[in-house]
């Protein structure tokens, strides 16, 4: 079985990637392959990436509160593309009102603060759209 | 602190302590862990005795209060002469919304305002930019030009409050907008105080809102110093930050170390730029983190200061004590704060808060008890305050002066964290200095590695986390939390537009060229940045002129 491919996301101009980080190397660390865009990266660039990368899951990760605005705009961006095979979730301080609408956009599942890496490796494993083999 | 013969005395009474009594209380009951460590991971001793400190000398490393090495303290009353600046940051949505902020902290008894700047602004966007969309207004308040700084310290004179401004990368020109709005208001710069931020190596290491490259960014510091120094002699010119490196994951001793290593990098920048270093060294100021190990914290402050003190003695050969007083700015530790049980976050704050005034702050921010779920309600940052309040009026920790100081486990550990964040200072010199350092990534890969261990220690249960990993409820949603309204955005576009049909877009032009060829040449680009905020240029404007002239930063992606 080959590896998961997992791109994690800065959206916007949030510099807080101590998750992000954390996050990225715990996938790593249960056999994924994992890649880190970096900071300020604009819908667009993270679309690219996952396209360029062809990879099963987009973790976008955020603490400016710009998640109303820059999540969703990713899934359009990646539907604009026909890319609907891709695993989307999305991380960060985000008010708990504000998840059933970014689940509505597309967003597969938001993970707050206090969720263990492990609960997050699990759900990626039991909720990937492409078959992994 | 003691002479041998005692010393020896002392080691025999211990050998027969443990084998009279602690063997036997440990055979009857052991202890519950077979080692413990304080919150960075540092091995912690049952019991710390005269002998830890013997190595240390009273009057040279210790010593008073207000003289050198500064371990006691900076200045000789402390507390006694006058409390802390309560120093709540804040600022959202419209510098309108925000100024009233300011009002209701101050008539509650805040001591000096501090400004949280969005993240446009603190990149250097105006909220007209396609970037900015969706965070105009999100985690500070917008400003794009003079008018929205007019409107912030509307009705807040400036020659008697002081004011931090968070800002970093476009620090020059938010300093400059502050001088203009003071001119106004009829108060000159010489009469200002307050900080700006510009500290950009923790940008690269830690934060994230760099804009300019390494180079360009270190001679706008410079010329700061040297602008301040001559126009505005009551500023303190930047805040050498280590908060954003502990909140990002580092140990108590990477902080003090990777945040006394930007400084010498600042040092070196301004006494290569020609500056003598007792002119500008006197206006650096520091900021640190207050975080969960009450001890390890008074510790780390207490050898932040010493260490300074000795690197500017012996490294830089400063002459005036001033230069070498290392003066502090604390924040409780944001990323201790639960978006479980949120309540308990006052009881976090509230002990983070009492490490900070025991080791010896100037100022202190509070954090507020649901700033891992939004920026705070006013009520949450009411408490905040309070916090600081009780702490200096009921608690009596403010009538002596380092109170701590003496204890065997401090003064021990504050010799073990000076001598870390030494090792890291080497380690850096030998790379090459701060700069370079974080080009390789050697920073970052520290702190990352320190980030990823605590996350693993939480999940393992080797750390417990009070309503995260242990005692656990089931909750519902917070309610009440505080929401800054989307139509932020299209006001300030509002603004921004209003702004350039008023202002005379000749003089504006005129003056942006003007800094253009400043920043070209190698003049102090300070005085033009001043001229063209007057003239109603944009923050954008003058940025997008620097950054048409000095690039911009391009961060090394590592994992």
């Amino acid at each position: 079985m080959r590896p998961i491919r997992v791109l994690v996301a800065k959206p916007g101009l949030d510099g807080h990637d101590r998750g992000a980080k954390v996050i990225a190397r715990a996938l790593r660390d249960a056999g994924m392959e994992v890649i880190y865009t970096g900071l300020r990266q604009t819908p667009e660039q993270i679309v690219a990436a996952a396209v360029q990368e062809d990879v099963d899951v987009v973790g976008i990760s955020i603490l400016s509160g710009a998640h109303n605005y820059l999540f969703p705009r990713v899934v359009e961006l990646l539907n604009e593309q026909s890319v609907d095979d891709v695993l989307i979730i999305g991380g960060g301080v985000i008010p708990d009102e504000d998840i059933p609408l970014l689940k509505e956009a597309g967003i597969a599942e938001i993970f707050t603060p206090g969720t263990t890496t492990t609960q997050m490796i699990e759900y990626i494993k039991n909720n990937l759209k492409r078959t992994i083999d | 602190m003691f002479d041998k013969e005692k010393l020896d005395q002392l080691k025999n009474q211990r050998e027969n302590w443990e084998e009279k009594v602690l063997n036997k209380s440990l055979n009857k009951a052991p202890e519950s862990k077979v080692e413990f460590k304080t919150v960075s991971g540092a091995t912690v001793e049952r019991l710390y005795t005269p002998e830890d400190v013997a190595n240390i000398d009273y009057e040279e490393e210790i010593g008073y209060p207000g003289q050198y090495p500064f371990t006691r303290g900076y200045q000789p009353t402390m507390y006694r002469g006058k409390a802390w600046t309560m120093r709540m940051y804040a600022g959202f949505a419209t510098a309108e919304e925000s100024n009233e902020r300011y009002k209701y902290l101050v008539n509650q008894g805040s001591t000096g305002l501090s400004v949280a700047f969005d993240l446009p602004t603190q990149i250097g966007y105006d909220s007209d930019h396609s970037l900015a969309q969706g965070e105009v207004g999100k985690v500070g308040v917008a400003i794009d030009s003079l008018k929205d700084m007019e409107i912030l310290f509307d009705g807040i004179p400036l020659d008697k409050v002081s004011t931090s401004m968070t800002i970093n990368a476009p620090a020059s020109v938010l300093l400059a907008m502050y001088i203009a709005v003071a001119e106004k208001q009829g108060v000159s710069a010489d009469k200002l105080r307050g900080t700006i931020q510009n500290d950009i190596l923790k940008e690269y290491i830690a934060r994230g809102t760099y804009i300019f490259p390494t180079e360009p960014s270190m001679r706008l510091i410079t010329n700061i110093f040297e602008y301040c120094s001559k126009e505005v002699p009551n500023w303190n010119t930047i805040s050498i930050s280590g908060y954003h490196i502990r909140e990002a994951g580092s140990t108590a001793a990477q902080e003090v170390g990777f945040t006394l290593a930007d400084g010498i990098a600042y040092v070196d920048a301004a006494i290569k730029a020609g500056l003598d270093v007792d002119t500008f060294a006197p206006r650096l100021s520091f900021f640190f983190n207050a975080h969960n190990d009450l001890l390890e914290e008074v510790s780390k402050y207490r050898a932040a200061r010493r260490l300074w003190a000795k690197i500017m003695k012996d490294r830089f050969k400063a002459k005036s004590e001033k230069s070498m007083m290392l003066k502090f700015h604390t924040q409780t530790a944001g990323c201790t704060l639960t978006a479980q049980q949120p309540d308990n976050n006052i009881i976090r704050v509230a002990m983070q808060a009492l490490a900070a005034v025991l080791g010896g702050t100037q100022s202190l921010h509070t954090n507020s008890r649901d700033e891992a779920l939004a920026l705070p309600t006013t009520d949450s940052v009411t408490i905040a305050l309070r916090t600081q309040q009780i702490l200096a009026n009921e608690t009596g920790i403010t009538n002596t002066v380092d109170p701590l100081a003496g204890s065997y486990y401090i003064e021990a550990k504050t010799k073990e964290i000076e001598d870390k964040a030494m090792e890291y200072i080497n380690k850096i010199d030998d790379l090459g200095g701060a700069a370079r350092a974080i080009d390789l990534g050697y920073i970052q890969k520290e702190i990352s590695d320190s980030a990823y261990k605590y996350q693993m220690e939480i999940e393992s249960l080797d750390r417990i986390v009070v309503g995260v990993n242990k005692y656990q409820v089931k909750e519902g949603s917070p309610k009440g939390l505080l929401r800054v309204d989307p139509i932020v955005g299209e006001m300030q576009k509002k603004k921004i537009n209003d702004v350039k049909a008023m202002r005379n877009n000749d003089a504006v032009k005129d003056k942006l060229d003007a800094l253009r060829t400043a920043c070209q040449g190698t003049e102090n680009v300070m005085p033009y940045i001043v001229e063209a905020v007057k003239e109603y240029a944009t923050l954008g404007e003058i940025c997008g002129v620097m950054r048409e002239v000095f690039g911009e930063y391009e961060q090394a992606v590592l994992l």
